[in-house]
């Protein structure tokens, strides 16, 4: 008999990979019902994802942003709350460092950056802090108010991209002025990847050590696990709760911040491109653990890096990537059904089998 | 007999040295008797009835071009995606020639692409070339396609009953304007009180504010449309399904709306890059910069729909064969602006090549709608 650490262990490893063995397969026959080979286009995809160093470092290019707007769903999912305001949070956190980069035209290259990353942290912080401050006091629907969130912020975006701060030099495609290249987040050395990918990783742990390691952390997953337990035993909820929405927003303005200084070098409409929303779906194929984050993110990375060489190659449409991110989502949602039972008691004690409608209205009443 | 469906091991052990030769194969880069690959890159899905389906248009016909090996990708993003997918196709596929052709792709894109890969060739739809500031691999086109919108102008002029056009733009930029103008410049033409009604939606493909546009404008009494976004499609399906006439753009449209599909201002891609490419194969110097308009067969009008009657036929036929002459000069003087200000003097005029068409920030007098 295998002890219950061990089959937690297994399940925790188990589980993605034989949904992602599982996924691949019903891909296949996806492939196959279009006509194609499927094990040509398992073969391209690694190729494209992973195969050459060219494919590694397109692959983790792409995940970098999507780790840290992963982590603004990620966190709060951390406390009870769903929140898939990332899109918004990034967008105005580049907006954030635009504006800071504006103000300090003769600072060293290193204090513009961190004076940029901070400015966008702090704007895309504020954002999903909203979000937060209006389900603790007036029980609005967090994951409702983070969606609108966003379209306000990339309304504001757009307009003032458009308007004040618009570059008269930049005709046909909107955009702020420039960003002086001193002021660029440039590459890893040795790569074609650029700084963001370090950020995020740093995020990652540093989210990990908060979540599992101290005090807030265990007080965040405490409400998280039942937000009445934890007002009875005299938590600050509306503290951990806007803490932790200002931390994940935080999370998705740095990779605003990284967008405009390492890859467009202004603000413009090119920010909103999605990676917000694909975040939430890494966060939960994470099953929002900031750590497992890092693999999910460089996987969807890989589909995203190999989705060009199957459309090369194969003729297959662009939404063939899209179809295979959907059967995985799918199937790793599935998968938790098979953990052993054990296993969800040490992840969510007591509330395992409660469905989220009712942890968000218990939240809602302890609010009110 | 039960066993029948087994596998034999023999089969099995074929199967499996086809599957792994499979892999191999389609793992290699493509190395057959070297023909020219050209890689298309498009921003949105390449059958949106507009501007990346003019492209993939395009590009299919230099995918029949002996030689040539055509390779497509769709729905690139203009962020770090667009420069993994122009490294991937030179790096695994060994493409030598390049169409992004995405405006936006341009800066900083493509220019950074085309440093790390001096010996690629890059060609970029938006006429953006800077003489000394960019890299000498990078040629950047863009055709006059005003010239086809003062024609669908002219034709809507004279099929108009109210008297009162729509246009459903995505942004205020001197481009859209530049097509606004020339749309109701022509119009006018045909009857001088003519006026547009404009509605920007705020960007390119937002198929919903499109279609709410489209309704709001024919609510007005407005009896022909016609816009400037990404995809046309749906304001085109709208403006048939509400009864009224639609003028298309980017590419045609006929086939969404047989009974009211009067004309429409596209790109003549297929010309263009097949032109390219050829010359490419020959191993000419591309020009840095090419633009040009009906003349050059860089722009082009969908065939007229039925409902188009023969006083506005001659009138489009008279205009296209001076614009073809080069003797026709849309804008010039005395022009006012429908804010009250004289644009161009009495007695000027602004022929296409003129720089100062490139930033345009005005809307002509009878254009209802606001630049700001």
């Amino acid at each position: 008999m295998r002890s219950a650490k061990q089959q937690e262990i297994m399940a925790a490893f188990g589980l993605p990979v034989g949904a992602l063995v599982v996924s691949l397969l019903v891909f296949g026959v996806f492939v196959a019902g279009l006509g194609n080979n499927p094990f040509t286009a398992y073969a391209l995809m690694y190729t494209g994802g992973f195969g050459t160093w060219f494919s590694w470092q397109n692959t983790l290019q792409r995940a970098a942003p999507l780790i840290l707007t992963a982590l603004c769903t990620a966190i709060p999912a951390r406390l009870g709350l769903v929140i898939i305001g990332g899109e918004g949070a990034l967008v105005l956190g580049g907006l954030g460092a635009m504006i800071m980069a504006f103000h300090l035209p003769g600072s060293t290259p290193w204090m513009g950056q961190l004076a940029m990353a901070l400015a966008g942290m702090v704007a895309g912080g504020l954002l999903i802090l909203v979000a937060g401050a209006l389900r603790h006091y007036r029980g609005v629907n967090e994951t409702i108010s983070s969606l609108l969130l966003t379209y306000i912020a990339i309304a504001v975006f757009n307009h003032l991209v458009e308007g004040p701060m618009r570059d008269p030099a930049s005709l046909n495609k909107p955009s702020t002025a420039a960003l002086t290249e001193a002021h660029m987040l440039g590459m890893l050395p040795g790569m074609e990847v650029h700084w963001g990918l370090v950020y995020g990783l740093l995020a990652c742990v540093v989210v990990y050590v908060l979540m599992s390691r101290t005090v807030f952390g265990f007080a965040a997953r405490m409400v998280g696990g039942n937000a009445r337990a934890a007002q009875l035993s005299g938590l600050p909820i509306g503290r951990l709760v806007l803490t932790g929405c200002f931390l994940a927003g935080a999370a998705a303005g740095l990779a605003g911040m990284v967008e405009v200084a390492a890859v467009h070098g202004r603000a413009n409409a090119s920010l909103a491109v999605g990676y917000g929303y694909t975040g939430i779906l890494v966060a939960f194929l994470a099953r929002h653990h900031a750590l497992a984050i890092i693999p999910v993110a460089v996987l969807l990375g890989g589909i995203g890096a190999s989705g060009g060489l199957l459309q090369r190659r194969l003729g297959l449409p662009d939404a063939t990537v899209l179809v295979l991110q959907g059967i995985l989502f799918v199937v790793i949602l599935a998968s938790e059904g098979l953990r052993p039972r054990a296993c969800q008691r040490t992840h969510a004690p007591t509330q395992s089998r409660q469905t989220l409608r009712e942890r968000v209205q218990r939240l809602g009443r302890v609010a009110s | 007999m039960p066993y029948d469906c087994m596998l034999s091991r023999r089969a099995l052990l074929r199967s499996a040295a086809l599957t792994t030769a499979g892999l191999w194969a389609a793992a290699l880069p493509v190395r057959a008797a070297n023909p020219t690959v050209v890689g298309f890159i498009y921003v949105g899905p390449r059958d949106d009835f507009g501007y990346n389906q003019a492209h993939a248009q395009g590009a299919a016909a230099v995918a029949k071009m002996p030689g040539v090996k055509m390779i497509e990708e769709e729905k690139v993003p203009e962020t770090l995606d667009v420069q993994k997918t122009m490294g991937s196709m030179i790096t695994l596929d060994s493409a030598t020639l390049l169409f992004p052709t995405s405006f936006g792709y341009f800066d900083p894109h493509v220019l950074k692409v085309a440093t790390q890969y001096p010996k690629v060739t890059f060609l970029h739809a938006g006429g953006l070339y800077q003489e000394g500031k960019h890299p000498k691999n990078v040629c950047s086109y863009f055709g006059y396609i005003d010239e086809a919108q003062y024609i669908a102008g002219v034709v809507a002029g004279h099929t108009s009953r109210s008297g009162k056009l729509g246009f459903v733009a995505a942004k205020p930029i001197p481009q859209v304007l530049r097509n606004i103008n020339a749309f109701t410049l022509g119009a006018q033409s045909a009857k001088p009180q003519t006026t547009t009604q404009v509605i920007f939606t705020g960007d390119w493909a937002l198929p919903i504010k499109e279609a709410e546009a489209t309704n709001s404008l024919v609510d007005q009494g407005i009896d022909v449309i016609t816009c400037h976004v990404d995809s046309p499609k749906v304001v085109v399906e709208t403006c048939e399904r509400r009864g009224i006439f639609c003028s298309g753009y980017h590419a045609s449209q006929a086939v969404l709306a047989p009974k009211g599909y009067l004309t429409g201002a596209e790109w003549n891609w297929e010309g263009v890059y097949t032109d390219f490419v050829k010359r490419f194969q020959a191993g000419e110097k591309l020009p840095n910069l090419a633009r040009g308009g009906l003349k050059e067969s860089m722009v082009r009008t969908s065939p007229y729909g039925a409902a188009v009657g023969e006083a506005a036929r001659q009138q489009a036929e008279d205009v296209r064969a001076q614009l073809m002459a080069g003797t026709f000069v849309i804008f010039k003087g005395p022009l006012q602006s429908n804010t009250g200000t004289t644009v161009i003097p009495a007695g000027e005029q602004r022929i296409q090549t003129d720089l100062s068409l490139e930033s345009m920030d005005w809307l002509v007098a009878g254009v209802i709608g606001s630049t700001k």
